[in-house]
């Protein structure tokens, strides 16, 4: 008996059973993947529910093998995703960037605990951001998502589908341990109401068709093996005919494309979540677990009379920089809360550009950031010590 | 050049592409006739050339994905396996050929290549064997015959080569082969029956590279082929684990294993998907 894609209803489930029940929603029809914990539960759950569907699950020899079997299918025209955590997440840098450099749609779940190396593999943590941004050789930009809860990472997973279908760019879930392992309510709609985007197809003559050629937001429409199109696609740098060309300019040409889609569509793509901004004195900056944390420090700090807020990276890449550059001008301090030891803090500071101080609470791994050293930081920077 | 040749047109040309010629091949590389024989066995086996996909790893052998007029996927160093098995498991309609070198497939690429034969996964694996890493200059490969001498075994190898149809049939290839570029016939032949096989099968082409790993070896182009001619024997179902190459007594060639099981896809249909209810499948037909 086949099952519905779209499991509509109320569940209480996992982070991790959500992001697989996301994948499906929107349409993820391959998952390619290597158990580790903490994001083993997304390939279990995918196991049992892709051949439910129609799709195909498979564990592979290594998540190296995982990534190049998901930019495989997806070149097949297949929506594809894996899992992983840490040191998964290393191994799959050298493919996530022929999927950049190809540009070929895939999700990535990183369920991240803390590094470097072996870690603590039980325990979560927010150490990949950086990896995440610059993980794999070369310059390139991505999407990051961050979930805070299951239910984000049902409705995030789904949106990181539709982000990399519209733009062909590998978007990534960047969710943890505590989220992963976190069992809440999940709210499934109705099918017909939730949003799937595919990515934009190849037409015309076949003869004449030019795989790189940018289209509508600089995204080449893009044909699938098996199509007739008869393309090729390399790693190499390529000109719009996807010909390996040797040359600086064809680098410049190639690296403006695949920075420029996702740098001219800053807005469509970029997204945050503000909590008693507007009149805030001091901004807490913060994603995923680290986000809930940040908003019970909010509302204790305000009942100690600190006029707290909180923007919630939800695309912590690409980084809002902008948002950051105009409360700069106004406020009179930011505050990074996350679990490592400053990594979008850096961004912050950054484009926080010396006009306002830019502080961190950060920890190394293993747990939340309770909520009081967040107002402990928030209580020594304003001064009510 | 083939007696059918007439003016500039080539007998392969429709799927070539023509507009990336001059190819990168030193004279005297063996990759083009093994890519000729690959390109000539996909049009006389038959199968749909519009589902068919070649998939390349990194190297001198691997560039074949950028010269043949199909889709074609130059993917990443060692990883032509996993792509193609992610591509063939998406979409199983798909005719998908491996085309890569020795170095790719099975010293960085070894792993991947053993688990894609124990999963039969429904593959044509095209290794072009020219006993070392020829892109990048001349290094000893897991192919590299011992004593030989290479950049990085200046005084020769002290390491012992794979013999691959072993390799390949241990690991649960169901059609396993070698030729030599010299017998250019029984390699088309052979490719092709690979072709129309359901299942992993695994066409190891011995081809030379004088440019790095001859001219360190005291082989001229016409040496190496002297030799795959003068030590070359055909013996057709010869046990595999007596296929280790020799160039000093003999190299055997032939068809080795050519058997049946289940492939990838069919045993996971069968497996793990829910069975049709008679209303599905009156759906799907
Ligand atoms: C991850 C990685 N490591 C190393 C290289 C450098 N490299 C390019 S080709 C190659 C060896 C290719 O050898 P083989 O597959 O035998 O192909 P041949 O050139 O001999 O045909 C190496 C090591 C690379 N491209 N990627
Ligand atoms: S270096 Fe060797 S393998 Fe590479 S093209 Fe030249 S002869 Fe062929
Ligand atoms: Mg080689």
């Amino acid at each position: 008996m086949t099952k519905p894609a779209v499991l509509t209803g109320e569940h209480f489930m996992t982070g991790d059973e959500a992001a697989a029940e996301g994948a499906l929603a929107a349409g993820c029809r391959f998952f390619a993947g290597y158990p580790i914990t903490p994001a083993t539960e997304v390939a279990e759950r995918i196991a049992e529910r892709m051949p439910q569907v129609g799709g195909t699950f498979i564990q592979m020899e290594d998540e190296i093998a995982a990534m190049a079997a998901v930019v495989g299918a997806s070149c097949a025209g297949v929506k594809s995703m894996t899992a992983t955590s840490g040191p998964g997440f290393s191994l799959m840098m050298e493919n996530l960037g022929l999927a950049v450099c190809t540009e070929t749609p895939c999700v990535l779940v990183n369920v991240q605990r803390a590094g470097p190396s072996t870690g603590l593999p039980t325990q979560g943590a927010q150490g990949d951001m950086m990896q995440a941004r610059w993980g794999s050789h070369g310059h390139y930009d991505l999407i990051a998502l961050a979930p805070a809860s299951p239910q984000e990472c049902f409705h995030l997973t789904i949106e990181a589908f539709n982000l990399s279908e519209t733009y062909r760019v590998p978007v990534l879930v960047m969710t943890d341990e505590i989220i992963g392992h976190l069992s809440e309510r999940v709210v499934i709609p109705p099918a017909k109401a939730i949003k799937t985007v595919s990515r934009p197809r190849a037409k015309g003559r076949k003869d004449r068709f030019l795989p790189y050629k940018p289209g509508p937001r600089g995204v080449a429409p893009m044909a699938a093996a098996g199509e007739g199109y008869r393309i090729h696609v390399t790693g190499l740098t390529h000109d719009e005919r996807g010909y390996p060309v040797m040359t600086v300019e064809a680098q410049a040409e190639m690296m403006d494309r695949i920075m420029g889609k996702i740098r001219n569509n800053r807005e469509d793509i970029i997204r945050t979540e503000a909590y008693r901004l507007d009149d805030a004195d001091f901004v807490l900056v913060s994603y995923g677990v680290s986000a809930r944390t940040s908003l019970a420090a909010v509302d204790e700090a305000r009942e100690l009379g600190i006029r707290a807020g909180l923007l919630r990276l939800v695309t912590p890449w690409p980084f809002p920089e902008e948002k950051i550059r105009a409360l700069a001008g106004r406020v009179k301090g930011f505050v990074t809360v996350e679990i490592n030891l400053g990594q979008m803090h850096l961004e912050v500071e950054r484009c926080a550009g010396g006009r306002a101080p830019a502080y961190l609470v950060g920890h190394p791994g293993g747990t939340i950031i309770p909520p009081e050293s967040v107002v402990d930081m928030l209580k020594r920077i304003s001064g009510r010590t | 050049m083939s007696k059918s040749a007439k003016g500039s047109h080539h007998p392969l040309d429709d799927l070539l592409r023509t507009d990336r010629i001059p190819h990168i091949w030193c004279p005297g590389c063996g990759i083009g006739t093994a890519f000729s024989a690959c390109l000539m066995a996909m049009k006389a086996s038959g199968i749909d050339l519009e589902r068919t996909a070649m998939v390349s790893g990194i190297g001198c052998s691997g560039r074949g994905a950028g010269y043949v007029k199909l889709d074609s996927y130059h993917t990443t160093h060692g990883r032509a396996i996993p792509f193609a098995t992610g591509m063939k498991l998406a979409r199983p309609e798909l005719n998908v050929v491996v085309f890569s070198g020795d170095g790719d497939l099975f010293a960085i690429g070894g792993n991947h290549f053993i688990h894609a034969a124990r999963r039969n996964v429904d593959l044509t694996v095209v290794c072009v064997n020219n006993l070392n890493y020829g892109m990048t200059g001349g290094q000893v490969a897991a192919t590299t015959p011992s004593g030989s001498k290479t950049t990085t075994t200046p005084v020769g190898n002290p390491e012992a080569p794979f013999n691959l149809p072993l390799l390949a049939f241990a690991s649960g290839a169901t059609y396993v082969s070698r030729w030599t570029i010299l017998h250019s016939r029984e390699l088309t032949e052979s490719i092709e029956e690979g072709l129309v096989k359901k299942g992993f099968s695994f066409i190891e082409v011995l081809a030379p590279c004088p440019v790095n790993y001859g001219r360190r070896n005291r082989q001229r182009p016409m040496d190496t082929l002297r030799a795959y001619q003068e030590k070359s024997i055909i013996m057709n179902d010869a046990d595999p684990t007596r296929l280790q190459i020799d160039f000093d007594r003999a190299i055997i060639l032939g068809k080795f294993v050519d058997t049946e099981r289940p492939t990838c896809v069919e045993s996971y249909d069968r497996t793990c998907r829910p069975p049709m209810e008679p209303a599905d499948e009156e759906k799907a037909a």
